[in-house]
């Protein structure tokens, strides 16, 4: 199971690639595997605004559905077409085609990106897989 | 991995749609160790067995095999059983894991004149499944498979072991299960990977995801979905399995009967989902008027690649039907069970 260096992660196992002002949203390869093959991703629309810790989607996969959450405030500016016809590719490369979506993050009061609190590192996220078992 | 009656499952070896289809297209093996296997045995076992479930397995001749159910007084079931005629007065009960601690009991309290014996911790059952199962294993057992039917079993060895091995399963698709003793059931699994091995076939593992896909698109019924002690037989669309025919009383004989004369009050029925949303155990299905029923198993049928459910449905519901899917209503045709029948495909 493969969880990046250079990502950020949530509680919800989403991982965040930061660049410059756009984050890149999907699963990791625990949530991956943990939900067996995924089947259907409904992904919200481009242009819609979304919040930190709020579902903006959902994920299907054979034995279960599981929300979709944003882990960062902003506005949705892409969305992964490609997983409309082949939603494995969450399991294949889930931080790779399998990505899901982009999210423009607003500027903070001087200008910077503001990183929303609560993201976790790689090692935070290895340890929180590994207690859940 | 997964909890399951008590059993450390696996949930999936690998994806579990490339196990599904591995069944459907070639073979695969299941380690099905968690079912309950129970003997009743002695000169008044089938009597006895005749009383105690609602189907007739004193007309088994022995070698054949029967599906059958366990029944509460009410017709309720209590759970789904594979009755196996193994000899004359030895006959084994295969019970789902969850529930062998009831069968076992019942069958304690029913089959007065019979020994009833839980051998589940004693037995391995290994299943392999698949249009190449019969190939593969003939490798491995000195059974002749070709004269083997559909519900049969013998006694033979597999991979050296004894074992009762038995044309049956839960996928669809042609195949065996392999009773065997516990502590042969890796010398089992391990033979017939070596068959596959040599024939350059390929027969992976599959887990208890696969297993529920494929049985789903036979249109087999799961104890705790569309089987409980709420349903009776009838209901289940499996009213052919109450042998009201056969001589004697049986426990849930009377109720069983005036069900029969009434006619069930919900039905079984097969949707097929027109959305790639998935109806899923517990959602709702509606019609034009409201809330007609409820679905008891759904998932993408990775055969015909739309998503299947089967659904109760009150008597005398009419579509067009919808499942509530999270707050949308999302169509679904109704259509014959099974989903799929390997007879008609090939």
């Amino acid at each position: 199971m493969s969880v990046p260096a250079e990502l950020h992660y949530t509680e919800e196992h989403e991982w965040v690639a930061i660049d410059g002002d756009t984050a890149s949203v999907g699963i990791t390869d625990y949530a991956a595997q943990s939900l067996g093959d995924v089947v259907y991703v409904s992904l919200p629309a481009t242009g819609a605004a979304v919040t930190a810790g709020e579902p903006c989607g959902e994920v299907e996969s054979t034995k279960s559905v599981s929300d979709l959450y944003s882990p960062v405030d902003g506005e949705v500016t892409e969305v992964n077409e490609e997983l409309d016809d082949d939603p494995g590719l969450v399991n294949a490369e889930p931080y790779g085609a399998g990505w899901m979506f982009r999210v423009r993050i607003p500027a903070g009061p001087g200008g910077e990106t503001a990183l929303p609190p609560g993201l976790l590192t790689a090692a935070e996220y290895e340890e929180l897989t590994k207690s859940a078992g | 991995m997964t909890e399951f009656a008590g059993w450390l499952m696996p949930l999936r070896y690998g994806s579990e749609t490339a196990e599904h289809n591995a069944v459907r297209s070639a073979a695969a093996l299941f380690d099905l160790s968690h079912m309950g296997e129970i003997a009743v045995t002695g000169p008044g076992a089938a009597e006895a067995l005749d009383y105690a479930v609602c189907g007739w397995p004193s007309s088994l001749a022995p070698g054949r095999a029967r599906y059958t159910m366990l029944c509460a007084p009410d017709g309720g079931i209590l759970d789904d059983l594979v009755v196996y005629r193994q000899a004359d007065d030895r006959f084994l009960v295969v019970a789902n894991a969850a529930n062998t601690a009831v069968v076992l009991g019942e069958l304690q309290r029913r089959c007065a004149g019979a020994v009833v014996e839980d051998e589940t911790e004693a037995t391995g059952l290994i299943a392999i499944q698949g249009p190449n199962a019969a190939g593969l294993l003939s490798r491995v057992t000195d059974l002749p498979l070709d004269e083997m039917r559909y519900y049969a079993g013998a006694y033979g060895t597999v991979g050296g072991c004894p074992a009762w091995v038995a044309r049956t399963g839960y996928t669809g698709e042609d195949g065996f299960e392999i009773f065997c003793a516990a502590g042969d059931a890796e010398r089992v699994w391990a033979s017939l990977e070596e068959a596959a091995k040599r024939e350059g076939t390929s027969l992976p593992p599959a887990g208890l995801a696969a297993r529920d896909t494929l049985r789903l698109e036979a249109g087999m019924p799961l104890y705790g979905n569309e089987l409980g002690p709420d349903v009776t037989p009838y209901e289940a669309g499996l009213g052919r399995v109450v042998r009201l025919d056969k001589p004697g009383d049986f426990v849930g004989r009377e109720a069983l009967a005036a069900r029969a004369a009434e006619g069930p009050r919900r039905t079984l029925i097969g949707l097929i989902g027109r959305s790639r949303r998935i109806p899923r155990h517990g959602y709702a299905v509606l019609s034009e008027s409201g809330e007609v029923g409820v679905v008891t198993s759904g998932a993408p049928s990775p055969t015909l690649g739309t998503p299947i459910a089967m659904a109760y449905v009150r008597a005398g519901a009419t579509g067009p039907f919808g499942v509530d899917v999270r707050g949308n209503k999302e169509p679904a045709e109704v259509t014959e069970l099974p989903f799929y029948d390997r007879r008609k495909q090939r």
